[in-house]
């Protein structure tokens, strides 16, 4: 098993998709009808172009429209596009505000004084870009390039990625792994040797049951899924909703399972111990494709209802009534493998069970279950080879996380401090597109980290808490200024989606491209990156296939036919499973070999202790996070989170609706700015809830400034997966406080 | 022609994406709304039931903002579609007053605004844009004489109920249940 981190990146591009770049695919549609006729009804002098959405990571493809001035007056949906039908979110319809936030990055920054104290000053790009270019070359010959390490999200990680493979480091971590998605796909790699990947290959709209566990579509505004969920409501569809907050997705299921924060597990179980035991199982699906049953049945055998009631307080019958529902759906139900699933440092066992669970069911690769995916990939340039490094991110910690298929964020931290006596050293941090001081839990590590490094380098369109702490702050432009690669996700078509600018580049800012194209050349490295400018690179790789950037500017989205009629298992059919017993892995050897529990086990989690409240926290539909909580057009949607009491609580603490408080939590850690208390039915006694991304403490961004409360503050207690590195951040307990002391204020 | 919005409650999340898409599509200046989401929890933890509603201007058969109008500002246009003529409107606040929606604001360059059905989009055939943007296609916009509508079909097959039908305003947006 030494190559399979290798193995795993191979079968992504293997069997299923499509290969790149052989120019005879057939374009399904060019312009629908809707929009030819809005553009000859609309248009007075009217410009539209095309995009795909940067405010989330679902990246819908869409239209900008301008006025006659040249202003952008709206963004819509492109009608051809799988990710959205035509219809954005609103945090795509207000994407606008990214452009238009007064309080953007302007230009770029050098500090002047030490880390701490945000002291700039304005630079030219040839300045700013040559300092950081000389601190990279004196980091990688004092401690060898691996020292460098990437912190990335969004559009611009791939031409960062390039450009740190090339100086000839692989510490390249994106934190939606190890802060979001990654137990869940290493224990879908475990079972199914695939992920879920993103968007979800989840079959929503065709499915009979659908069971969300915490996973609050509605509240999340993913935007297909949202789509598809609400035309299953439409169609009477089953839904089962676990969650202790009664959240939209639960206001519109048939069956809402209030439990107990922290015992899905059990829950998880008990279902399996149901459909084993009465065989509501596929028993042909089982038969053929899976392998350990008989080791799962009998490690479920004592997980009764009514042995998983008293942990999670879900009655016996309502496990069994829910249990036959899916059964009476399978193989058309879906047991939603969730997306930020990183809350008890259980994780990849837990989504682990809901694998099993739907391959008990007969679910994946079926109608109403999980599609296989379709993925166009286009030309790659030529470039040399990247150095294979001689230190990896593996060499950090040897040993731990043996199952990680990413490099892990946190570790890359933690390598960060001497003390922990890392494998090498990292010394220096390039940062693009996430804000990690909200992002990482335990703020205290990571303020800690950034004083070991030699460098510190931000990339963001927003003054984010983490530029305040770079050495040198880069100031990206928007998505609706800037080329960037073709958005080529797997669906149920493979497609392409172009995103051009749709408006001057405001100030002194910069794409992601160019930026890494710059550095690289500074560096030697120009080579990497052959095609001066991304319009160049997407006209080459478009005539590849027939087409032209020309053709994709008028039409945006490109679907193909997939090469073969294969979104399900068809009926017995032959398939191939990229785990190493080529079967759905019931039992995983894997991880047996690796010293985990080859079959999820119930482990209690630690509870609040008096006075304390389990903090749980989600999205709104209108804001990605702190990403979107300074954008003019979405805070005056939100501009503020509240923090969810049941009345019974609030009355034992006198505490009523928006009544500002603190909140204190187990290592005695307050809030920085009170949050407002929304006191409603919709909570458990033993929780509170808070939307995250809130209670800045950046003041350059004036409207989010101290509004509301950061939970990541509060979040000082990781629950580390030992499986993958992910930060389970659902261990943390608080407390109200109604009255700050002086001492406290001042602290 | 009576033209009339249903909104599914059932299927709306309250994501607000009608709000925006209406502030963008009509200039409506940041902190300001011509259309709003209201949500409606009942019960005791864990017996609840919630309602998410879309809500905007009824567009009401009898309208009271159109009757109290001193200029002659508000009136109404073809399809019952209630409009303001922001050069005749004096901002007297006689309307917002009357309304029992509370669906009309003071608009800060000194006149009163509300929803417009998006009369500009539907007269050339379109959807208003909280309709054509919506991700749970909640929003159901059409004639009421028309009975092959979207407006109609969806009233026709569902339950529905007004927002304070006591008020008697005839209003014409209808709440699928």
């Amino acid at each position: 098993m030494a190559n399979r981190r290798e193995f795993i990146k191979i079968s992504l591009y293997g069997a299923g998709f499509l290969a790149a770049g052989t120019g005879t695919y057939k374009v399904i549609k060019a312009l629908s009808k809707r929009e030819k006729e809005e553009i000859t009804k609309l248009a007075i002098d009217l410009k539209r172009t095309p995009t795909y959405c940067e405010v989330c990571f679902w990246k819908c493809a869409g239209w900008v429209y301008k006025t006659p001035e040249g202003k952008i007056w709206k963004i819509t949906g492109n009608d051809e596009d799988q990710h959205c039908n035509g219809r954005f979110c609103p945090r795509g319809t207000g994407g606008i505000g990214m452009y238009y936030d007064e309080d953007r990055l302007k230009t770029p920054l050098i500090r002047t004084e030490e880390r701490g104290k945000q002291v700039f000053r304005e630079a030219t790009w040839d300045e700013a870009l040559d300092h950081i270019a000389s601190k990279i070359k004196e980091i990688s010959s004092k401690y060898g390039p691996e020292s460098l390490a990437l912190f990335t999200h969004g559009s611009g990680s791939a031409y960062f990625t390039s450009l740190f493979k090339a100086i000839g480091t692989d510490s390249i971590a994106e934190p939606s792994y190890a802060q979001c998605r990654g137990p869940r796909d290493e224990a879908f790699f475990a079972t199914f040797g695939e992920e879920a990947y993103s968007p979800e290959i989840t079959d929503i709209r065709d499915t009979k049951c659908l069971v969300l566990i915490g996973s609050h579509i509605g509240e999340n505004m993913h935007n297909g899924q949202v789509q598809e969920m609400s035309d299953a409501i439409d169609k009477g569809t089953t839904i089962i909703t676990v969650d202790p907050r009664f959240s939209t997705a639960a206001g519109k299921s048939k069956y809402w399972l209030p439990i107990k924060p922290a015992t899905d597990m059990a829950l998880l179980l008990a279902w399996i111990h149901e459909i084993i035991y009465n065989e509501y199982f596929d028993k042909k699906y089982v038969e053929k494709y899976c392998t350990g049953f008989d080791q799962l049945k009998a490690h479920v055998k004592d997980f009764t209802p009514e042995w998983a009631y008293g942990i999670t307080t879900i009655k016996p019958d309502l496990i069994r009534k829910t249990a036959k529902e899916m059964a009476d759906a399978s193989p058309a139900v879906l047991v939603h493998p969730g997306r930020h699933v990183t809350w008890y440092g259980d994780d990849t066992q837990r989504v682990r069970a809901i694998a099993i669970l739907n391959a008990l069911l007969g679910s994946w690769g079926r109608r109403g279950g999980f599609y296989r995916p379709a993925r166009f990939t286009p030309a790659s340039p030529e470039i040399p080879a990247y150095k294979v490094p001689s230190k990896s991110w593996t060499d950090l910690f040897p040993g731990k996380f043996p199952v990680a298929t990413s490099p892990i964020s946190n570790a890359l931290i933690d390598a960060s401090i001497p003390e922990n006596n890392p494998g090498f050293p990292i010394k220096g941090w390039f940062i693009n597109g996430t804000n990690l001081i909200q992002t990482i839990p335990d703020q205290g590590k990571t303020l800690k980290a950034i004083q070991n490094l030699d460098l510190l380098v931000a990339v963001d369109t927003m003054p984010m808490e983490i530029t305040g702490w770079a050495d040198v702050i880069l100031p990206e432009c928007t998505y609706l200024e800037r080329y960037d690669a073709m958005r080529a996700s797997p669906h149920r078509k493979p497609a392409l989606a172009l995103r051009m600018p749709a408006a001057e580049t405001a100030y002194n800012t910069k794409p992601d491209y160019w930026i890494a194209r710059e550095l690289a050349v500074k560096l030697g490295l120009g080579s990497y990156f052959p095609f001066e400018k991304q319009e160049e690179l997407l006209d080459w790789q478009l005539k590849k296939i027939g087409s032209s950037l020309e053709e994709m500017q008028r039409v945006g989205v490109k679907n193909f036919d997939r090469e073969y009629d294969d979104l399900y298992i068809a009926d017995d059919e032959d398939v191939t499973i990229f785990t190493d017993s080529g079967k759905i892995e019931l039992y995983s050897a894997y991880f047996k070999q690796n010293g985990f529990d080859p079959l999820p086990k119930y482990i209690p989690h630690e509870e609040p202790s008096e006075g304390y409240y389990r903090l749980i926290y989600g999205r709104a539909p209108m804001h990605t996070f702190s990403r979107t909580s300074n954008n003019p057009n979405l805070t005056d949607l939100m501009d503020e989170n509240t923090v969810w009491i049941n009345p019974k609580v609030a009355k034992e603490w006198g505490i009523t609706n928006n009544q500002l408080i603190w909140l204190k939590n187990q290592d005695e850690v307050i809030s920085q700015f009170p949050i407002k208390a929304r006191v409603t039915e919709r909570i458990r006694w033993d929780s509170v809830y808070m939307v995250h991304g809130f209670g800045h403490a950046q003041k350059q961004m004036k409207r989010c400034f101290g509004k509301g409360a950061s939970d990541t503050q509060l979040i000082t207690k990781v629950l580390e997966d030992p499986i993958m590195g992910g930060t389970g951040m659902r261990g943390n307990f608080v407390t109200f406080i109604l009255e700050k002391t002086e001492t406290e204020v001042a602290s | 022609m009576r033209y009339a919005m249903a909104v599914d409650t059932r299927k709306c999340v309250g994501c607000s994406d009608c709000v925006v898409a209406c502030q963008t599509e009509n200039n409506v200046p940041i902190g300001y709304c011509r259309d709003w989401v209201v949500e409606v929890t009942d019960g005791t933890y864990p017996q609840l039931e919630m309602e998410i509603r879309s809500e905007r201007c009824n567009h009401c058969a009898n309208a009271p903002c159109v009757r109290c109008c001193p200029t002659g500002a508000s009136h109404i246009v073809e399809g019952g579609i209630v409009l303001v003529d922001s050069t005749q409107c004096i901002g007297c606040g006689a309307c917002i007053a009357s309304c029992p929606y509370d669906a009309r604001f003071p608009h800060p360059k000194g006149y009163v605004d509300k929803c417009t059905f998006c009369e500009h989009r539907i007269k050339n055939g379109m959807s208003p844009s909280c309709v054509e943007v919506c991700p749970t296609k909640c929003l159901y916009f059409g004639d009421l004489d028309d009975p092959s509508s979207n407006a109609s079909v969806v009233l026709k097959k569902r339950k529905y109920k007004t927002l304070i039908p006591e008020a008697g305003t005839d209003p014409q947006l209808y709440f699928l249940i």
